[in-house]
């Protein structure tokens, strides 16, 4: 099992630096010795190293922070976390002080809330916009604090005219900068967390702005709109697209017939927007309150992941007879096979990898999928003029808005998803109609896709869709159950938040070629006694070290299969989850998801009987036929990642 | 030709990098050099820089925004910069400041029409006791007069004026 933290600190530190520093586990007690700190007169022990910031938390003492977050490295640069340090003449940064001698801090005292208060009335002072009319009203941390710090007036007077034009180019991400504080939270995201590189801070002193390369609009340049700088902005200054006002008014025309097909995390999380604690599921609730709110059906967007594993699983199959039976070469090549599934993650290898895109799997998303089929198969089931569908989807992603625009998703004829909504626009939506989300009772899904399985819902967490890509490999291949293998057909060396792993898989005895592919492979033996080899990452600088790797013939290159999730945390820790975001929280969503799964009664992609139906009497032609290919594959453009001026 | 050009620029770059040795600390050297050579620190220069040093170009953007003596825009052959600190402008900055703006026809932050001057004002550079001060690219000049500044844009725009032999030679 190949496992490698999350990401390495210090990796983006120069090599002159590199020398003389030392490599410390995140673990503070490993480094050895402990230390007392006495903050506000009370003494606490703790590691060397840790900071004023860390050391007061457990003494349950709040010190207000504004750049500082859990994901990412220290910066120290919003000061409004300054404390007063005994001995030391001035403030001190909490986030950024390491405690390695006993020292005395004091962080209320009245200097420090004087300077806390000065530094809050500098940022608003050219914090343009009122709080009514902000997305982030009620979820702002500058808000907050303003509240806190008793802001009653604007001393240093407030901005009546805009300084900046607001980037609306960007299909998924709009930036607002007049509501940036240049706490630079989503540059150290984006260089550090994602490896993308599109933001940075740009010029010097009062003229600072956070901009991208050559200051391009958003959509000009390399962003891969995985929505990780939304997740992170304290205030408003970057916000999804909201497509609420195009959604509702579909619904208020009677004309036209709004479908709904929710994926597996926004129900994980959704119940955060509603004050509720995180790794609350609240699936069947919410299925009711978006009928109250006028959709005309609710469809679980697992549906089309079950189909997702039955067409990329096949198109894996095919790739490893071709390659291992009938010996072709071109396609050896594009083994190992990687998952299409996150939109982000697609964009991320046409501008950066542009030559590993064979590898990628030519299924379209489960999202894509569904819209796809909602047009086509639906319609023609109910009669509906596809004209008049408009078919939403509700995603923890703000990539898919990106993806639902891209031009070559309309194999059904029209746009096959109309727009996507992010959990946190849903939550408004939800709020607005008037619906207590808590308080409504459960209701199903909608046929003709009503039942999913448990293998759709864990997509929503980092090495889901590889999990249930296993349960379903085992079963066709072997003919066994899973179960026998895995305690609850639970695959868990796949499960976990590691950046990076590595599962194997021997396959023993293989078992009949079952009716859906007998088409495809006349049979099993060359399986025999072949162990696969499957990789999990999640987060693009991960994805960057595992191509990196296969370019240098690492373990990675010997992988068969390799999930890719462009968020950390999987599909759970999307952009268009709802704020803030933190390991615990990501894991607590984690539990959620993977609770559902348990829960479900039918557990694995195959034996879903709509998808049966969906193969009996739609694609006819089977996985990865014409119909299929038609329908449910796509391709990718390379883009390259130069931007010409 | 446009290609071509590019294909040299990233040609120097890759052997100025490998002289001074691929790694993120040699940024700023290597922008200069780039900066002195080709005056201006052209979008693509920045994305080979960011390739070779294994950044992002908007990193390299941001150091080339930061630092005013970096451009990312070409400007004028000669880039007259004068010290707007408050020394020279008490020893009469104001004076020397109309008289560079009627002689070039421009105002400060402008490049001219034929992209020889650039007029800019820069923060103190040290000369406070002979104000005021400003420079013509490298070169510094103190105690200046509107006479002297009118001299000294005359030898500017006679093109064989030591700064651009100078300039010539070393670039």
């Amino acid at each position: 099992m190949n496992t490698k933290t999350n990401h390495d600190r210090t990796c983006r530190a120069p090599k002159s630096v590199k020398g003389y520093s030392i490599k410390t586990s995140p673990d503070k007690t490993q480094i050895g010795g402990q230390v007392t700190v006495t903050i506000n007169d009370h003494a606490i022990k703790v590691p060397l190293g840790t900071t004023i910031l860390e050391a007061s938390k457990s003494l349950g003492i709040n010190i207000p922070t504004l750049c500082n977050h859990d994901d990412l490295c220290v910066a120290g640069v919003c000061r409004i976390c300054v404390v007063e340090v005994e001995g030391q003449r001035n403030l001190q940064a909490a986030c950024a002080f390491p405690v390695t001698s006993p020292i005395k801090v004091r962080t209320h005292s009245r200097r420090v809330r004087h300077a806390r208060r000065h530094i809050l009335d500098l940022m608003l002072a050219k914090h343009y916009g009122e709080c009514y009319s902000c997305t982030r009203n009620g979820n702002c941390e500058l808000q907050n604090l303003a509240e806190e710090y008793g802001v009653d007036f604007y001393r240093f007077g407030h901005l009546k005219e805009p300084r900046y034009t607001v980037d609306n180019s960007s299909y998924a991400v709009v930036r607002d900068m007049d509501k940036c504080i240049l706490c630079r939270r989503c540059i150290r995201t984006c260089i550090d967390m994602q490896e993308v590189g599109v933001l940075g801070a740009i010029n010097r002193g009062d003229k600072t702005k956070i901009a991208t390369f050559l200051d391009k609009p958003l959509a000009e340049v390399i962003c891969i709109n995985c929505g990780q700088c939304i997740n992170r902005c304290p205030t408003a200054a970057l916000k999804a697209k909201d497509p609420t006002d195009e959604v509702w008014a579909a619904i208020d025309d009677p004309t036209k017939h709004v479908v709904i097909q929710t994926a597996p995390s926004p129900r994980a999380a959704i119940a955060e927007c509603f004050g509720v604690e995180p790794g609350t599921a609240l699936t069947f609730e919410m299925n009711t309150a978006l009928k109250r709110c006028g959709f005309n059906k609710v469809f679980d967007t697992n549906f089309t992941a079950d189909l997702t594993i039955i067409e990329e699983g096949t198109e894996l199959i095919l790739r490893l007879y071709k390659a291992l039976v009938k010996k072709d070469p071109g396609v050896a090549e594009t083994i190992p096979q990687f998952t299409s599934c996150s939109p982000g993650w697609v964009k991320f290898i046409e501008h950066f990898y542009p030559e590993f895109l064979p590898h990628v799997s030519s299924a379209k998303s489960p999202q894509q999928m569904f819209g796809a089929l909602i047009k086509t198969y639906y319609a023609q089931q109910n009669n509906l003029d596809p004209a008049n569908i408009v078919s939403v989807a509700l995603m923890p992603c703000s990539a898919k808005k990106f993806e639902c625009n891209r031009p070559e998703m309309i194999s059904s004829g029209y746009k096959d998803v109309d727009y996507g909504l992010t959990t946190r626009e849903l939550a408004k939506m939800i709020k607005e109609a008037g619906v207590d989300l808590l308080k409504m009772e459960k209701s199903d899904f909608d046929d003709p896709f009503g039942s999913a399985t448990g293998s759709g819902v864990i997509f929503g967490a980092t090495g889901g869709v590889m999990e249930s890509a296993l349960r379903c490999v085992i079963e066709l291949v072997t003919g066994k159950k899973v179960e026998n293998l895995f305690d609850h057909a639970e695959i868990t060396p796949v499960r976990g938040f590691e950046g990076s792993r590595i599962a194997e898989l021997t396959i023993g005895d293989v078992g009949p070629v079952p009716d859906l592919l007998k088409h495809l492979v006349p049979d099993w033996n060359w399986l025999r006694g072949v162990t696969l080899k499957l990789g999990v990452c999640h987060g693009t600088a991960n994805a960057k070290k595992v191509l990196e790797d296969i370019r240098n013939g690492g373990p990675f290159s010997q992988c068969q299969f390799i999930e890719f999730m462009a968020c950390p945390g999987g599909c759970l820790g999307g952009g268009g989850q709802p704020i803030p975001t933190t390991p615990e929280i990501r894991a607590a969503r984690a539990r959620a998801i993977y609770a559902e799964d348990r829960r479900s009664t039918i557990r694995k992609s195959h034996e879903n009987p709509a998808i049966l139906s969906l193969y009996k009497e739609f694609l006819t032609d089977g996985p990865c036929g014409k119909v299929s290919h038609k329908l449910l594959h796509t391709h990718y453009v390379a883009r390259g990642k130069y931007i010409l001026a | 030709m446009l290609v071509s050009e590019n294909e040299t620029l990233k040609n120097n770059i890759i052997k100025w990098a490998e002289e001074l040795g691929k790694d993120r600390t040699i940024l700023l050297p290597l922008l200069q050099r780039v900066q002195k050579k080709y005056s201006s620190i052209s979008p693509y220069a920045m994305q080979i820089i960011a390739d070779l040093l294994d950044i992002h170009p908007v990193e390299v953007y941001s150091v080339v925004s930061f630092y005013s003596f970096l451009n990312d825009e070409p400007k004028g052959r000669f880039v007259i910069r004068l010290c707007r600190t408050i020394s020279c402008e008490m020893s009469g900055r104001d004076r020397i400041a109309r008289q560079l703006q009627n002689e070039l026809g421009i105002a400060f932050g402008e490049t001219t029409p034929d992209s020889r001057f650039t007029l800019e004002w820069t923060n103190c550079m040290g000369m406070c006791d002979l104000g005021p001060a400003m420079m013509v690219n490298d070169v510094v000049f103190t105690e200046m007069t509107p006479e002297k500044a009118h001299e000294i844009v005359e030898r500017c725009r006679q093109t064989f004026s030591a700064f651009a032999l100078q300039n010539k030679q070393e670039g």
